[in-house]
Parts: structure tokens; C-alpha cells; sequence
């Protein structure tokens, strides 16, 4: 690896000070599973300072209300989302994209925030978070704002995040009456693949359970990031949930997906992958929705 | 383009109180392995990949390849080789033995950790648990079989059940 | 389970704790990167990007001067190199080009083919040196498959290479090395009279061993001209020739001591980083330790070759197979040397067929230079060949098992070579498989199905040698040249013991550097427990000939008179004298100097190996990820010495196979960079793809050895390739030809989808 400097702010005033003094030389460091792999294959040339956020209270919050929803620290490792009773309970989706980022070990350290920050097309927490309504806690030298998680992720390993901003925590809303959301990925192995394709998909029932108030689809691994579709939304919104009306979703997400061949997969079979997994994500957002 | 001060770090290994120096990019791997003599842990892969390098730190399973020895501060590391104990091997590493579960052993050290972390938390997890648990750790010689059998008896006996015997019979006798 | 009826043994057939255990399970065991000399330096390896290109320059001077780097080399170290052929056992090296492939001098072959190396003070600095190395590359189109590579106007990787086969050398360079051929009775008749035709295409991909400890080694080459090497190898001994022919130092002055190993499967048999190391250790004046990363040991060892197969194969309606014409080219990679020798004599070996023509062609590429995976050459072979097998029992209506048993060979039937074959077991695996509960529970539900496939290694003999000593408390130590990779220490130290009539524990089994032990031949080709377990069975009866004649002079009698049975001496001119094992070791430097015995052997009754066996899969339709429901591996071991580590070698074969079969390829672009050179995106199977994998051992000792050894580590690769296909096969209605059959190959074949 090329030398680096190593700090180790303890307050979010004294990181972001950091940060925006050192300006591109720096990157935040959580749980290091992409960002210490990528220093040392030498794609990251710029980077000569890591600022390791792992102190500062903000980004260690775990904390769920009723009320407010869930606050997630953006340096929460998944080991401590997955064990959490609360998330468990209330957003087994989170649940779903916490125990498939790599294996164990990986989930030992590896972040949400450090998931959305690498920016990778196919990342495992995205889809969900998309579909969730996330919003994001962003600090830098002029104060802090709160974005949705869609405006963050701009291309394969970009943000919007400015120079000298950090990512801070994540909002979740608390879960609607009636609603459920699952994420699901598609992989060659079981287990330590990169997604070939990953979606989730979020569905809110009326009061009859059976027409469906409000939806979100989100789509992974097929585009330069991570993607909301609006269509196949629109396709679910005020029909009878069910075999029709995700089938329709599920052809507006393949229409709306625009996919790549590579060594992880081929265009026709993503595209088609999309299709069979914004399918069963809502199959599995239904059920859950009805159990709530 | 070159070297950076060394930092002293402090941190607990296997129980015991431990100090040293490192550069920032040294990786925790590297300096267990070429710093501190600790070479149980072993780079497979060198990117997360292959759990080899597997340790405990502050009782999670990490792989120590994707952890700058920097962050070590404060924590307390548990390594393969602070498994056993003065008094004798963990019934893991016996079950190891006893179930043949190891070839060439490279990978070994990994397991073990790992599963140790799998029941240190679940004492009783089934085949599916044990599959899921382990696996990011690699093997390439054995398959799993015997592995995940040793897994079992460790956890057998662990919860003191008096089948851990029986159970540990690979395959059928003619 | 083990089926066989078998004579009493004490020792052999059971499990004792593996001597060198304790050591791996506390991670206390030595592995390559383990070793660090006193005052080590830390060496790197500058690799060509370019699959292809001319060397025009090379200048390391601002290398030299990074302040830590101690030594920089090229080629130019070299000292001159003769053109002449290495044995190393199961293969052969041309030295020119097992040097040139550790350092190239005008020609790169493949991207990460080295080109120059540094030493320094630490790996950080000896990275940072590589990039400080200058080099100018005249880049050349690269050749990256066979098909390719095989065309009149292909690009060359060898201006020299002519084509070898029967007929002599060809007269224009080719990037086909050699072209081998076989045959027996006449096939194109056979073919025109057959009643069932069955012809197919095959293709396979590059795949490598996948061993987890990347090469590693530290050298240092002393001041009188002492060269010593810590290496992870399979053969300390082939290793030290190797090294000693590049450097071109006498063989006596380079000692090479073999560390723990993390896996080899044949891949550590060639080397790679130790003369490099040395040269750097040689400038530097102190030790040089060397390691790969991952993405070094994709790129830049020894894989194996993706092939093309054509077989054309005729049947009667009875299924008797008839005749069976094939052809098969096989990547050497950069320089000559496939296994597609291998692979011709293993295609047919499970089936007695009066006629065929086997042809093979052993073909250039621009990646690196293949190894020995092992069984190599066969898995392909098989994949191809017990596709076509499934194919005439679909159309013969023949159960698939039943047709192989019709079919078989045993004893007495010729091999691809003329030879009969020996004693062979292949009726009775099949016949294991058979009655096996795996075969007999049927397989209910959509999109499941049952495929079966049977597989052939030759197995080697080779030279062993070891040496044997008795200790005052009754132990014995038992000094041997065999890296142990997967438990064999106590496999050949249970021979020892068998044959002394006391327990494995009692043996102190250890595996030593090339100054302290005759030469050993590689740990490969599945010939450690069948060679060296022999060797140790001559120096028990070594020690065994010494005790008697010992104790024939403590008591006074003629040595003939003298018997050990069960431990214990007794003689015939006198009822009353007895001693036991462990009182003669109390008392033998009471009456004499140590007792020691030697075994040094090449055993020629080498006993060749089958596996048959059945896997259970499910589809998933929408996306074709396959899961393996169920799998058995049916082997004949000959005499299993050790249960439980031959049940290993059997399962860890099967995993192999299996990921072969369904997710592992060296992915390549049109350049010729593998774009997956990491354990990411290189998909081996994980502990969650695989189920438990049963094992039957079937024992058809071999007559070669005296405890009726077959080597057991190979041939558990060779089926699975095409028990999975067929299996696919009966789960989706489609063939699948070409490996890997990964879910986007099976979305292809059963719903259509375009292949981009």
C-alpha cells in the first residue's frame, strides 16, 4: 500500500474539521472492508489520509422510536444491525441486506454507511434503503442537512456527498400500518458474491388489505447506481396486490433497467433476473405487510 | 512515497497486555504475523475473501486483512493462538483432530476462530447455521464435511451431551 | 462406509489423531510465509501487463536507488541455461523454459509473466521499487484459445516450435507443441456398422487448483555458496533440482527445506519464486522472503488448460459400446506441456471398446504455463466422455449405472496404450453405487434431477525413501521426504507400525530437508501412502531383520531360527526366550549401537484408480442456480490405511469437481487479462453450496503393495464434472456442453435467453 496518515477524530465537529481540511486526500474509514482492500489494490492513489469515524457518538447511534423511526449511525457495523431486537422486529428488510453483506466476518465490520459512501452499482444495502424512504444525515463545514438516499449515490463509486462532507447517520421512517418491504439478491454461489442483480421492493396495503396505498421499487447491480423506479410503482399504486399487478411491476423494472455484460453476468440474464426478483420482493413485501 | 512515522498501539492479545509499532497501512494480518511472531492467522486472499486470517476483536469475527493494525487501539484480539488454553486444546480444536477435519491445515486456524465465534453466540446452531456462519472461510481441500461434523461435536460436547460420542462417527460401517 | 472384506489389521483401518494435528489446529504448524530469516529482506515481483509482447528495454536504475531496496534482478542474472528436459515426476520441465517462465528475457507469454524482481527492506518499500522499474513492451496480438491458436495464421508465441508427433517434427513453427494419437481395432468401420451414433463438442475453461496458501519461500544464499530454501512445495526434492538446474549450481550445494504446505493439488510441484528469491539473496548478501498475493497466483502459476473436445461414439442397441473417435486439444498455456497425454489415456479407461482413435493436441496459448491439477487432463476427458455414455444408456433405455457395469473394464482389458490393465476395481464401484442408499432413494419433485458418472487415475509410482530408527522407550522414529498435504505423515507412519506389530502413536513420524533423506519423488500423483507407505513397510522389515539378528546374538542361536510375530521375538531353538518389541528397544544400546532400517523404493505395481458417482441437483427455473440436493462419491482405495483422510480425499475431489462444474473459469477479455483474478469473483464453492458428501470406500486391494494400496488423492476430481451435467440434464431436458454451467449458461439453454 502507498503511505498513509491515520486519525482518529472523537467528535463529529473534530471530524469534519478534519475532512475538509484535508479536502479529496481524505476518505472516512468505517469498517474498511472496501476502502482498505481498495488502498492496497492501488485504486485510490489520492487518498493519503484515512479518518477513521468509529468514535464520534453520532455514527454509533442505534436507536429505535416508535414515533421517529429508526436511527442508524452511518459506522453501525451489520453484526449489531442483525442482532438488534428492534430492527429485527420492525424492518426485517434492513435484516435481509444485513446478513447478505459478504459473510461473517465481513459483517463483523462492514457498514451501511460505508455500503452507500463506496458507491458500488450492486451494493447489498442500497435497494433496501431506497425502497425504505431513507433519509441521510449529512455534516460538512457548513452545517448539516438531511437528504433522501436517492440523491447520494450519482455514479459507480461517486456521491453527491461535497468535499470536507460526511455522511453521519441514516433515517428511517417508522413502519406505516399495514406495510412490509423485503430485499433479495441474486448471486452464482449462496453466500460472498457481489449481486448480480439485488431489488427491494416496499408496499404499504389500505385499510381493505388488499389495494395497495403506496409502493417503492428499487433496483441494483443494472445501472450506473442503484435505481428507484417510478414506473413500477405506478404500476402497483391503487391496484389489488397480487400475481396482475406484480407482474406489470415487475415488466416495468425490466423495461426501466438498463444492464450491462460483464464477468459477473450478461445483459439478457439480468435484465430477466430483474423481472424474477422485483417479482418475489414484492411477493415477500406482501406477506409481511399483511402480518403488520 | 515513502515511509510514514510508526505509531504505538496498544491493545489486549490473548489476554495478555501487548504494545507495538506499525505504519498506518500495515494491515492488522501483517503485523500480528510479521511483528508480533503471531503467524496462525495466514493471508489467503488479502481482501476479505477467504477468512484465513480470521480473529476475534472485541468479540466479533473480523477478517484481520480488512483492519489497519492502527485500529487495533484499545481492543482486545483474540488470535488462533489464544484458543487453547494452559490446560489443554478447546473442544474444538479436539473435535478437529478427532473428526479429521483438516488436510493441509492452512485454513484451519480460521475455522476455528470462526466457529468458536459461532458458539461462543449459539451454542446449539444446526447444519444450516453452521453452513451459513462459515461461510466466508475457504477450504479447498476438504469439502466441508468433516468441518462442519467437527463443528457439531465441539458443540456436542460443549453443552455436555452424552451422544457427542455417538455423533461423531463419519459415515456408515459396513 | 467401507466395503471389503479384508484380513485382520491392527493399525491399518483405523483413525488415529494425525501426528503433526496439534501443531495445525493451535496454528502453530510452519507454512511458507511462516519461515522469516534473521535479517530477511522482503522481495516483489514486476509482472508484464501484456498477454503478448516483445521486451525491448528494460531499466531498473531508478529502482536500485529507492532508499530500502537492496537488489534488483532480470534475466540478465541468469548464468547460462542448457536446452534440456527436467523429469519432475509426473511431468517434465524444459529448463530454458521453466527459466525464462520465472524471469523472461525476450518474450512475455501472458500477462504476469515476470520480468524483473527487487528485494527490500520491507514489502511496502519493494512494491513501490516495482513501479520505479521501467520497461518498454513491443505488444503482439495474443492467441487465447485453442481453436485459435490451432489456425494456420494464428499468431506464434514460439518462433521455434514445430509440431512433434508421430511422423517427426513438422516443417513450419506452430503453436500446436505435439500431436499425440491411440488407437485400437478400427474404428471408422465400427462407426458405420454401429447401430446408435451419439457426437458432441466440448468445451472447458481454464481453472486453477485454488489452493489457499499462495506460494511462498525465503532463500539465502550464503557466503560459501550455500544456496538454502524454506519453500512451500509438494517435492522438496524436485524442487531442489529445479533450482539448482536454473541457477545451474551443483545439486549438493542447494538444500531445500519444505515447510508445512496450504494445499498443492500439483500446482506446487513447478516453482516459481525460489531462484528469483535466490538471485535477489545472491546481490543482496541476506536472506530474501517471497509470497504471492491472490491475484499473483491466478495470473502467474500453473492452472489448468481449457479444452476443446469432439467425441463421436458408436453403440449397439444392447448397449455395447462399440467405437468411440476423439479429439482433443488441450492450452499448455505459454510454453508446451498439457495433460493431454493424460487426458487420452484416461478418456475410455472405465469401458473395455475394441475400437477407437483417441487424437490429441497439446496447443500453445498466451496464459500462463499450465500445471498438474489433480488427475490432470482426465476431468475434461470425462466431462465429455461420460456425457456421451449418458447419452446412449438415455437411448438404449439402459439404467446409466447398469450400462457402465455392461461395459466395464477389469482385468486383462487393454488401456489406451495396448498394456492390459492389472487388478482394477471399476465393476465394483459401480456396483457399490448400485446398491449404494443414495441410488436407491428416488428423487421426486419439478426440476430435480439424478446424473452419474464414472472416473479413471493411473496413479504413480516413482522413488521414496526413508529411514527408520528404535528408541529406548520403545518409539520409533521414522525420518521421510514427503510434504504432508493432507495426512499422510500418518498414513505412511501407520504402515511402519502395522508392519512392526505396534500402535501408529508409537511412531514418530517427520518430514525433513534434502540433506537429511534419500530422494523423495513430489507428494502427487496420488503416490505418497501407495510409495512411501511402501517404503516404510521395507524399512520395518529392515529394522525387523536387524532386531533378529541382534537378538540372535544375545541368545546364542542361528538368526534363521529367530521369528517377530505381533511384536514380539521368539526363537525356535528355545521355548523360553522372548522378548517384546519395547524390551528389546529398553536394551538395545545396552548390547549394541542404534538399530536402524532404511526403505528406498520404486515400486513398480502401481495400482490404478476408480470413482463412480451420483449426484442429486435442483434448478431454480427463473434464475438457474443450481443447488447439489445430495451427492455420493463411490472409490476403490485398494486398502483404505486410514479411513477418515481417504474419505477427505474423495470428499475434497467431489467439491472441486463440483465447483468446476458450476462457477469456476479464468474470465478473460480480449487482450488477455483474466478479469477475475480474485477469490471474489474466482467462485469456489463455500461451506453454504455443498451438501454433506457420503462416501463409499470399495477395497480391490492392488497386488503391487503389500498392503494393497491404490492411491486414493486423485481420481475423486474426474467424475463430478459430468455427474453434474447429467444431472442438469435430467433436471432441465438440456445438455449442457460447455463448462462452467453457471445460471446464466442454464438461463440460455432452457429459456432462451441471448448469451449477452
Amino acid at each position: 500500500m502507498h503511505a498513509i496518515e491515520y486519525e482518529r477524530p472523537e467528535t463529529l465537529d473534530q471530524a469534519v474539521a478534519v475532512l475538509a481540511s484535508a479536502g479529496r486526500q481524505a476518505r472516512p474509514l468505517a469498517g474498511g472492508t472496501d476502502l482498505i482492500v481498495q488502498l492496497r489494490e492501488g485504486r485510490r492513489p489520492d487518498v493519503t489520509l484515512v479518518v477513521d469515524v468509529k468514535k464520534v457518538p453520532e455514527l454509533n447511534a442505534l436507536v429505535y422510536d416508535p414515533e421517529q423511526g429508526l436511527t442508524l449511525g452511518a459506522a453501525v457495523p451489520c453484526y449489531r444491525i442483525t442482532s438488534n431486537a428492534a430492527v429485527v422486529q420492525q424492518y426485517p428488510a434492513i435484516i435481509d441486506s444485513a446478513s447478505l453483506v459478504g459473510g461473517t466476518a465481513i459483517q463483523g465490520r462492514a457498514t451501511f454507511g460505508g455500503n452507500l459512501c463506496t458507491a458500488s452499482p450492486a451494493a447489498d444495502t442500497v435497494p433496501t434503503m431506497f425502497a425504505l424512504g431513507t433519509q441521510c444525515v449529512i455534516a460538512g463545514p457548513n452545517g448539516t442537512r438531511t437528504i433522501p438516499v436517492e440523491a447520494v449515490p450519482t455514479g459507480p463509486g461517486r456521491t453527491s456527498l461535497q468535499e470536507g462532507e460526511m455522511l453521519v447517520a441514516f433515517r428511517f421512517p417508522p413502519p406505516a400500518p399495514r406495510s412490509g418491504a423485503r430485499f433479495l439478491r441474486f448471486i452464482p454461489r449462496n453466500e460472498m458474491d457481489i449481486a448480480v442483480v439485488n431489488a427491494a421492493a416496499w408496499l404499504q396495503l389500505e385499510e381493505d388489505e388488499r389495494t395497495i396505498r403506496a409502493a417503492r421499487v428499487a433496483i441494483g447491480a443494472v445501472a450506473p447506481t442503484c435505481l428507484l423506479v417510478q414506473e413500477a410503482a405506478a404500476e402497483l399504486i391503487g391496484h389489488e396486490a397480487g400475481e396482475e399487478a406484480f407482474r406489470r411491476a415487475a415488466e416495468a423494472a425490466m423495461a426501466a433497467a438498463r444492464p450491462i455484460s460483464d464477468m459477473r453476468g450478461t445483459i439478457a440474464q439480468r435484465r430477466h433476473l430483474v423481472g424474477v426478483l422485483v417479482r418475489r420482493a414484492l411477493e415477500g413485501a406482501l406477506a409481511r405487510a399483511r402480518r403488520n | 512515497m515513502t515511509t510514514t512515522h510508526k505509531r504505538l498501539v496498544s491493545a489486549e492479545i490473548n489476554g495478555e497486555p501487548v504494545e507495538f509499532l506499525c505504519e498506518p497501512r500495515q494491515s492488522l494480518l501483517e503485523v500480528l504475523r510479521e511483528v508480533l511472531g503471531l503467524t496462525g492467522a495466514k493471508e489467503g486472499c488479502n481482501n476479505g475473501n477467504c477468512g484465513a486470517c480470521c480473529v476475534i476483536m472485541d468479540d466479533r469475527l473480523v477478517n484481520s486483512c480488512c483492519v489497519l493494525a492502527v485500529e487495533a487501539e484499545g481492543t482486545r484480539i483474540t488470535t488462533i493462538e489464544g484458543i487453547a488454553t494452559p490446560q489443554g486444546l478447546h473442544p474444538l480444536q479436539r473435535a478437529f483432530l478427532e473428526e479429521a477435519a483438516l488436510q493441509c491445515g492452512v485454513c484451519t486456524p480460521g475455522f476455528i476462530v470462526a466457529a468458536k465465534a459461532l458458539l461462543d453466540r449459539n451454542p446449539d446452531p444446526d447444519e444450516h447455521q453452521i453452513r451459513y456462519w462459515l461461510a466466508g472461510n475457504l477450504c479447498r481441500c476438504t469439502g466441508y464435511d468433516k468441518i462442519v461434523k467437527a463443528v457439531q461435536r465441539a458443540a456436542a460436547e460443549m453443552a455436555g451431551r452424552a451422544e457427542a460420542g455417538a455423533a461423531a462417527e463419519t459415515g456408515a460401517r459396513a | 462406509m467401507v466395503l471389503a472384506e479384508k484380513p485382520q489389521f491392527k493399525v491399518i483401518g483405523t483413525r488415529p489423531i494425525r501426528h503433526d494435528g496439534v501443531d495445525k489446529v493451535t496454528g502453530r504448524a510452519q507454512y511458507g510465509a511462516d519461515v522469516t530469516l534473521p535479517g530477511t529482506l522482503y522481495g516483489k515481483v514486476l509482472r508484464s501487463p501484456h498477454a503478448h509482447a516483445r521486451i525491448l528495454r528494460i531499466d531498473t536504475s531508478k529502482a536500485e536507488a529507492l532508499p530500502g531496496v537492496k537488489a534488483v534482478v532480470t534475466a540478465r542474472d541468469y548464468p547460462e541455461i542448457p536446452d534440456k528436459v527436467e523429469d519432475l515426476g509426473e511431468t517434465a520441465a524444459n529448463l530454458r523454459e521453466l527459466a525464462d517462465n520465472l524471469l523472461a528475457s525476450t518474450k512475455v507469454l501472458y500477462r504476469g509473466h515476470p520480468v524483473a524482481a527487487v528485494a527490500a527492506t520491507d514489502p511496502h518499500v519493494a512494491e513501490e521499487a516495482l513501479k520505479l522499474i521501467e520497461v518498454e513492451y513491443e505488444v503482439l496480438p495474443p492467441v487465447l484459445n485453442v481453436r485459435d491458436a490451432m489456425r494456420p495464421d494464428a499468431p506464434l508465441l514460439h518462433e521455434n516450435l514445430r509440431t512433434k508427433s508421430l511422423a517427426g517434427r513438422a516443417e513450419k513453427p506452430s503453436n500446436i507443441a505435439q500431436h499425440l494419437q491411440f488407437k485400437l481395432g478400427n474404428v471408422e468401420q465400427a462407426l458405420a456398422e454401429a447401430e446408435i451414433v451419439v457426437e458432441r463438442e466440448f468445451e472447458t475453461k481454464m481453472v486453477h487448483q485454488g489452493y489457499i496458501e499462495p506460494h511462498a519461500c525465503s532463500a539465502f544464499w550464503n557466503q560459501d555458496g550455500r544456496l538454502i530454501v524454506y519453500t512451500s512445495t509438494q517435492g522438496a526434492f524436485p524442487a531442489r533440482e529445479q533450482i539448482a538446474s536454473v541457477l545451474q549450481l551443483p545439486v549438493a550445494q542447494v538444500k531445500v527445506v519444505p515447510t508445512e504446505i496450504g494445499g498443492g493439488f500439483g500446482g506446487k510441484i513447478p516453482i516459481y519464486l525460489e531462484p528469483v528469491a535466490a538471485l535477489l539473496s545472491k546481490k543482496a548478501g541476506r536472506p530474501v522472503k517471497m509470497s504471492m498475493s491472490r491475484t499473483e497466483v491466478f495470473e502467474a502459476t500453473g492452472p489448468t488448460s481449457g479444452t476443446y473436445i469432439k467425441i463421436k461414439a458408436g453403440a449397439r442397441k444392447d448397449g455395447t459400446i462399440t467405437a468411440v473417435q476423439a479429439m482433443l486439444a488441450y492450452e499448455a498455456g505459454a510454453y508446451p506441456g498439457s495433460s493431454v497425454g493424460a487426458g487420452c489415456l484416461c478418456l475410455l479407461a472405465p469401458y473395455n471398446i475394441p475400437n477407437f482413435l483417441i487424437d490429441g493436441y497439446d496447443v500453445v496459448v498466451n496464459k500462463p504455463k499450465t500445471a498438474a491439477y489433480r488427475a490432470p487432463g482426465a476431468p475434461p476427458a470425462s466431462f465429455a466422455m461420460e456425457q456421451i455414455v449418458d447419452e446412449i444408456a438415455e437411448k438404449t433405455g439402459i439404467d446409466p449405472l447398469k450400462l457402465r457395469l455392461q461395459n466395464s473394464s477389469r482385468e486383462g482389458t487393454p488401456m489406451a496404450t495396448g498394456a492390459p490393465f492389472k487388478r482394477i476395481g471399476h465393476e465394483e464401484c459401480v456396483q457399490a453405487a448400485l446398491n449404494s442408499p443414495h441410488y436407491n432413494t428416488p428423487l421426486e419433485g419439478p426440476n430435480r434431477g439424478r446424473g452419474v458418472a464414472s472416473g479413471y487415475w493411473m496413479n504413480v509410482g516413482l522413488k521414496s525413501s526413508v529411514t527408520a530408527s528404535i528408541n529406548p522407550d520403545g518409539t520409533v522414529n521414522l525420518i521421510e521426504g514427503s510434504t504432508d498435504i493432507g495426512g499422510t505423515r500418518t498414513s505412511i507412519a501407520m504402515q511402519l507400525a502395522e508392519t512392526l506389530g505396534i500402535p501408529a502413536e508409537k511412531v514418530r513420524p517427520a518430514v525433513v530437508d534434502t540433506d537429511s533423506v534419500g530422494y523423495n519423488d513430489v507428494t502427487g500423483g496420488s503416490r505418497t501412502t501407495f510409495a512411501s507407505g511402501y517404503a516404510a513397510y521395507e524399512a520395518a522389515k529392515d529394522l525387523i531383520a536387524k532386531m533378529k539378528a541382534r537378538v540372535a546374538e544375545i541368545w546364542g542361536v542361528p538368526v534363521e531360527t529367530v521369528e517377530y510375530q505381533d511384536a514380539v521375538l521368539t526363537t525356535s531353538a528355545d521355548p523360553e526366550k522372548r522378548m517384546t518389541f519395547e524390551q528389546f528397544a529398553a536394551q538395545m544400546l545396552k548390547t549394541g549401537p542404534a538399530i536402524v532400517g532404511t526403505g528406498s523404493v520404486q515400486p513398480r505395481g502401481v495400482g490404478g484408480a476408480f470413482s463412480t458417482q451420483i449426484c442429486d441437483l435442483e434448478v431454480d427455473p427463473e434464475t438457474g442456480k443450481v443447488t447439489i440436493l445430495r451427492y455420493t462419491v463411490v472409490q476403490d482405495a485398494g486398502r483404505a490405511i486410514h479411513p477418515a483422510y481417504v474419505e477427505g480425499q474423495m470428499q475434497g475431489g467431489a467439491a472441486q469437481g463440483i465447483g468446476w462444474a458450476l462457477n469456476e473459469e479464468y474470465f478473460y477479455d480480449e487482450n488477455g487479462r483474466m478479469l477475475n483474478s480474485s477469490l471474489l469473483d474466482y467462485r469456489v464453492p463455500t461451506a453454504l453450496d455443498l451438501p454433506n458428501i457420503e462416501t463409499i470406500i470399495v477395497e480391490v486391494p492392488n497386488p503391487g503393495h503389500p498392503y494393497g494400496v491404490r492411491g486414493v488423492g486423485e481420481v475423486s476430481i474426474v467424475p463430478p464434472l459430468a455427474a453434474v451435467a447429467n444431472a442438469l440434464y435430467r433436471a432441465t431436458g438440456v445438455r449442457f456442453t460447455k463448462l462452467p454451467m453457471n445460471p446464466a449458461r442454464i438461463l440460455e439453454a432452457t429459456l432462451g435467453l441471448p448469451s449477452e
